[in-house]
């Protein structure tokens, strides 16, 4: 932005001190959407050194801040207005608290006597986001704003991280501020563990030695707490075969031969026998949620089950665990590697390989392009090297089994919240946050349509995403239910009246691509991967592939279903 | 234990806005129904104290209890019972008096340690202290003479010994 124009008025406003406190936390960019009760702030923002990005819709700002948060592990900032500015974050942020993601949103808010009377553009924002956020504040004095700041970030970025929301009436930011900027916390109710209890580390020592079919289930607890490469060196130490969440993807290198890849619903088929026959499994940061273990009663029988997590609230929540460890994953794992010896795996390590070659992960091109081809010829062009956003749908699943992920903070996908529209805004923070990086977003044609004004924001800003939009032409996964425990009958899937997509690009400056053969994939993948600027893949799939390996929701491991049944299935028990 | 158990929660909270609420979300998301709830001040003005009496699954109530230690404004939740706190409820009791049953009111009254602390129109408040236990004993009895209303104060709860609540 251009020069400050300089102010009659020498003091600083609450808004000023606010951005002030934004500066001291290493901000470089506030994702957001002015509106009357946040001017103050977008005023103290002009001229400031962090860079304000105009969003076209306020999800997107707040899925641009989660993005640059995964990908960076700093903390992502939105701002928006009060009233329909607040609302349209809301999505935003409970896909952040459902995947413990560390951003600040800042609202704007009517003036403080006007609370509560209805004032125009008035919504009780911190009321509303209560339930989904780690921790919220109604500021009501001026010169608590650099306090807040300074909590608010801590909040957001330690212990189990998660957004914070700062719910700011006009006559705070407006009214002048007369503190101190560099003010104490005062938050004598937090606290987050650490190290983890030294005994139990060494009890669980023991019983991986005890184990002869041990595996390592790994959750965005791990990816979070940057335990990438402990793990690593504990699963070689010990010879341990390792799983993976879905958010856990990256957390240990899937392309490495101890890898399993992702489990659960539609995780491999080995990955999830692994689950059916271990004799020990150890979850570092993974809340065995209800994609993995669909039904607790059948979950891992037999089975030694060990739940490390930096959260108390989720040890017994849904497992009850032989033994459980609180605190830090990195700190934990690193403990557990002095512990550990090498383990005899190998009968278990070729029983896994059995089922690796017997079911593995396959497509077939005979019936067309499929959207595993295109997530597969992805992964060659790349090198597997791409930051990788998904949105919601099959095309998520499929890039979570074809896209390999070697580091965590190289996926990023909405897992608990399972938020459409997620993954191209996600893709643009990740992009400012990671620049000269390729970040590309695999998104579905549902899901893309719901966030796709973005592109604008893509284009201005000079940011070189590249979009794959996966085009089935339906809300595919919504329809892969309903073929198969609805007797087929489609209702309310069909996305007759999609765009043009590569037009849809160019009419905001943006490069497109098409792709509809086989044959033709890959090389025009390279060449988009190729090109400098923001790109859309717009790719026709067939439309009605299914995504399997499946768990049905409700079941367990033991009821995976390898190809497409040839008979009709039972009505899934499970939530969704 | 039974899911209709009762159970109490002393939880110590920093004085700041909506942490009642957020404290209640908790309880309320898991179906967990409130009975009882007292929020007062402590000596530091800083904290408040809320204690909490509600009913339901103990494994549930494991959970909430997490979940409430988690909040930011949460300093400590945890449950106790009379085996290390003792407790005490406050009740005001409407009564209506006739010449015939007004001296064996008092008596009762007396018996219980109920004070009297109004009498108006032919009807007498009484204030009575005790457990929970004793409180419900006074209601009963004086159901038979004719009891108008009652207002409870809900469980205070404090720990025995050394410990602070
Ligand atoms: C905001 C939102 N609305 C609805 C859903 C339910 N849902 C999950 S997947 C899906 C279909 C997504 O379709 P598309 O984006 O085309 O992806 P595909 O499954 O076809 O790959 C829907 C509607 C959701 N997850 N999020
Ligand atoms: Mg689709």
């Amino acid at each position: 932005m251009s020069k400050k124009t300089p102010k009659s008025n020498a003091t600083m406003t609450g808004a000023e001190a606010l951005i002030k406190g934004l500066e001291a936390h290493g901000v470089q960019y506030i994702f957001g959407l002015p509106g009357g009760a946040a001017i103050p702030l977008f005023d103290a923002l002009y001229g400031s050194k962090i860079k304000t990005i105009l969003v076209r819709h306020e999800q997107g700002a707040t899925h641009m801040a989660d993005g640059y948060a995964r990908a960076t592990g700093k903390v992502g900032v939105a701002l928006v207005t009060s009233g329909p500015g607040a609302t349209n974050a809301v999505t935003g942020i409970m896909t952040a608290m459902m995947d413990s993601i560390p951003i600040v949103v800042l609202c704007g808010q009517t003036i403080s006597p006007m609370l509560g009377k209805d004032a125009f553009q008035e919504a009780d924002i911190s009321g509303i986001t209560m339930p989904v956020v780690k921790h919220s504040y109604l500021v009501k004095e001026i010169n608590s704003i650099p306090r807040i700041i300074k909590e608010a970030f801590h909040i957001a970025s330690t212990g189990r991280p998660g957004p914070v929301l700062i719910d700011l009436p006009k006559d705070m930011t407006a009214g002048a501020f007369t503190g101190s900027l560099d003010a104490e916390m005062d938050l004598p109710g937090y606290s987050f563990p650490g190290k983890g209890n030294k005994t139990d580390i060494v009890k669980l020592a023991k019983m991986f030695k005890q184990s002869k079919k041990p595996l390592l289930l790994i959750g965005h607890g791990a990816v979070i707490a940057g335990a990438d490469n402990i793990i690593k060196a504990l699963a070689e130490k010990m010879r341990c075969p390792v799983t993976m969440t879905l958010l856990g993807k990256g957390g240990f290198p899937e392309s490495h031969p101890l890898s399993l890849g992702m489990l659960g619903m539609h995780g491999t088929a080995y990955a999830n026998k692994a689950l059916t026959s271990c004799d020990l499994i150890c979850s570092i940061g993974c809340r065995w949620d209800d994609r993995i273990n669909g039904n607790n009663d059948e979950f891992c029988i037999g089975a030694k089950k060990i739940h490390i997590d930096i959260d108390p609230a989720e040890i017994n929540k849904i497992v009850k665990p032989d033994l459980s460890i609180i605190g830090d994953a990195k700190m934990i794992a690193e403990e557990l590697l002095k512990h550990v010896s090498p383990l005899n795996t190998a009968d278990w390590l070729k029983e896994l390989e059995f089922y690796k070659q017997e079911f593995p992960l396959h497509y077939s091109d005979a019936e067309g392009l499929t959207a595993q081809r295109v997530i597969d010829d992805l992964y060659h062009v790349t090198k597997g090297k791409a930051v990788v956003t998904t949105d919601v749908g099959q095309h998520q699943m499929w890039a979570a089994q074809f896209y390999k992920t070697d580091r965590g903070v190289n996926w990023i996908s909405s897992g608990g919240a399972g938020t459409m529209g997620f993954g191209f805004p996600s893709a643009i923070g990740a992009q400012f946050g990671r620049p000269g990086e390729l970040v590309v977003a695999i998104v579905g044609d549902g899901g893309f349509q719901m966030t796709l004004c973005e592109l604008a924001t893509a284009a201005v800003n000079k940011q070189p995403v590249k979009v794959v939009v996966i085009d089935n032409k339906y809300l595919g996964m919504v329809r892969q239910w309903q073929e198969l425990f609805f007797d087929n009958r489609l209702s309310g899937v069909d996305l007759k009246g999609n765009p043009d997509f590569v037009k849809l690009a160019e009419a905001y400056g943006i490069k497109g691509f098409h792709i509809s053969k086989v044959d033709e994939c890959k090389s025009v993948l390279e060449q988009a991967m190729k090109h400098p600027g923001p790109a859309l893949i717009h790719a026709e799939v067939i439309k009605e592939g299914n995504v399997f390996p499946m768990v049905p929701a409700g079941k367990s491991a033991y009821h995976m279903i390898i190809e497409a049944p040839k008979t009709k299935m039972e009505k899934p028990t499970g939530s969704t | 234990m039974k899911s209709t158990d009762i159970h109490t929660l002393s939880i110590l909270v920093a004085n700041k806005p909506g942490v009642l609420v957020r404290v209640a979300l908790v309880f309320a998301r898991r179906g967990y129904n409130i009975d009882s709830l007292v929020v007062s001040p402590v000596h530091n003005p800083k904290f408040s104290r809320m204690t909490i009496t509600a009913k339901g699954d103990p494994t549930i109530l494991e959970q909430i209890i997490k979940q409430v230690n988690k909040l930011i404004d949460v300093i400590h939740a945890s449950e106790h019972d009379t085996s290390n706190a003792v407790d005490r409820e406050l009740s005001l009791l409407k009564v209506k008096v006739t010449p015939s049953y007004r001296t064996i009111i008092l008596k009762h009254a007396k018996e219980q340690h109920a004070k009297v602390v109004d009498e108006t129109d032919r009807l007498m408040i009484l204030a009575h202290t005790g457990s929970t236990e004793e409180l419900n004993a006074l209601e009963t009895l004086m159901t038979r003479y004719g009891l108008i209303e009652v207002v409870r104060t809900g469980k205070l709860l404090m720990l025995k010994g050394k410990e602070t609540t």
